[in-house]
């Protein structure tokens, strides 16, 4: 009698009952019939235009705008960042003249509008006709047009690199702080000379933190290209523009866009899934 | 081995070490015990330059420290290990990367000859098993075990313990004073701050009283902890025990 009282009260006693849910299943029920009638509206109403949008998601033109919306993207982030972290290390520094420069270059290049400064790297030739290189104040080694050395590609990659610089260098700088400050000091203790300090122990742990913002931001300098269509540089935007106002086709053309933006952004995504997976090691 | 002379260092306002001098030679294990906010740890710090003293000087193996820029900073460095309370192991970096990194990067050993120098050091705390394991898996009293290895890797002239135990869970205190007694017993000089009056009066030679940025005694053990000279000592050991 006394072995089986337990399981007596065990079968007797108040059953602690599961947690209801009452709203899940016709809220489910209803996510299902909006979809179910997004797909359906996809795929008969005629305007979309689907078989146009498949004539040209892998056209020629098509597909070099995508290759220079990719080519910005690339130059936009590798000197966004190269320069990002160089201000980064700046604002951290305790040097007040450089910390304050690269205080106030994250002020200007945060506040104004990128479309305003592609625009305004465009014109840079109204402010300085020709650019000259030599010794600062002294004698000038050459010089050339203004034109002829800052095209529309160029003006696009500086505008977006120096625009992501000011971004970028918030990210890396929040990145270096996040570090635990015996982490420094354990590597100083141990006599690792400072620039192996930086590289090896302090960045790949700040990279943890820095990974997922500086996702967000390559993923948004992909869309961020799209306002280059202003300087009449055939990437993807632009270039579907001028597809759309020879033939009429506008929503199968900006399908066509958003397909592709889709895709670029979607491969962005598993990138950073891997290289916030390698960053993350020795860390549960 | 260690000569500190007329110390003095000021955090703000504050004034920490207010003229401390000191003698440890080689081989000796010297305990530095006080109350918190004594400056023990500011005084342990400024033997490799961690803190920079406002006035007096400190000499490791005869060489002053610290008065010759940047890159004899670091060299001395290499000669003197330091051990944390809270470990600071590089998290990103296994056990051996740990180890390894500063006899190949401060010191530009061969890597062969480092590679056999951390299995000798994995065996020597007993945590042979552990070398491809990263800091984040291991048990606090593991990760000060390793900590006292890579100290140890640069094979320094003096090791410096900032409180070793004080971050442990009281389980784990034992496995870690174990290799320090093991490490004093080989002759190596060390300078250890501390809470744990057993180890001090079982492994040192000498027990520095610190307070109030002073020191106030210091002598064998069996003098400093169990016949005090001075009231603030007798307070403190009868406070501790």
């Amino acid at each position: 009698m006394t072995t089986t009282a337990p399981a007596v009260r065990h079968t007797t006693g108040p059953k602690a009952a599961p947690a209801r849910h009452p709203l899940r299943w016709p809220a489910a029920a209803g996510v299902v019939l909006l979809l179910a009638m997004a797909a359906n509206s996809l795929v008969t109403n005629p305007a979309w235009e689907w078989e146009v949008v498949g004539q040209y998601l892998f056209a020629p033109s098509v597909l070099r705008a995508v290759l220079l919306t990719l080519e910005l993207t690339a130059l936009g982030t590798v000197f966004g960042f190269a320069l990002g972290g160089v201000l980064a290390v700046m604002r951290l520094s305790p040097n007040p003249l450089l910390s304050s420069v690269a205080w106030g270059y994250v002020w200007v290049f945060r506040a104004v509008p990128l479309i305003l400064q592609l625009l305004f790297w465009y014109n840079l030739a109204l402010l300085y006709p020709r650019l000259s290189f030599g010794i600062p104040f002294g004698p000038a080694f050459f010089s050339v047009g203004t034109m002829d050395l800052i095209g529309p590609v160029t003006a696009a990659a500086l505008g977006l690199a120096l625009h992501q610089a000011a971004y970028a260098a918030e990210i890396v700088r929040g990145g270096l702080l996040a570090v635990d400050p015996g982490q420094r000091e354990a590597a100083a203790a141990l006599g690792i000379p400072r620039v192996r300090r930086f590289f090896r122990i302090i960045l790949p742990q700040a990279m943890r933190s820095i990974v997922p913002n500086a996702g967000n931001e390559i993923i948004g300098l992909v869309k961020g290209t799209s306002v280059v269509y202003i300087m009449a540089l055939p990437e993807l935007f632009y270039q579907v523009q001028v597809i759309y106002m020879r033939n009429g086709r506008v929503v199968a053309l900006l399908l066509v866009a958003a397909i592709w933006y889709l895709a670029l952004t979607t491969v962005m995504s598993v990138v950073q899934h891997y290289v916030e997976r390698h960053y993350g090691r020795g860390r549960s | 081995m260690i000569e500190i002379d007329g110390v003095h260092k000021s955090f703000g306002a504050l004034h920490v070490l207010r003229g401390v001098s000191l003698k440890v030679a080689t081989g000796e294990v010297a305990v530095v015990l006080g109350p918190s906010g004594s400056g023990k740890s500011t005084l342990l710090r400024t033997i490799n330059h961690l803190e920079r003293p406002d006035a007096g000087t400190v000499h490791v193996d005869g060489r002053l420290i610290g008065h010759r820029g940047e890159r004899e900073i670091l060299r001395q460095r290499t000669e003197i290990g330091f051990v944390f309370q809270n470990f600071n192991l590089f998290p990103h970096l296994t056990v051996r990367e740990n180890i390894a990194e500063a006899p190949l990067s401060a010191q530009r050993r061969p890597k062969a000859e480092v590679a056999l120098a951390v299995d000798r050091l994995l065996l020597r705390v007993g945590l042979s098993d552990k070398a491809d394991a990263y800091p984040g898996t291991l048990s606090g009293g593991q990760r000060q075990r390793v900590a006292i290895a890579r100290a140890l890797a640069l094979d320094p002239k003096v090791v410096l313990f900032d409180e070793p135990t004080s971050a442990l869970d009281p389980e784990l205190v034992g496995e870690v004073l174990d290799v320090m007694r093991d490490l004093a017993r080989s002759g190596t000089t060390m300078v250890v701050v501390t809470h744990e009056i057993g180890f001090a009066r079982e492994a040192a030679d000498t027990v520095v009283f610190l307070d109030e940025g002073l020191v106030v005694e210091h002598g064998p053990p069996g003098q400093v902890i169990d016949h005090p000279q001075h009231e603030r000592t007798r307070a403190f050991i009868s406070r501790v025990l």
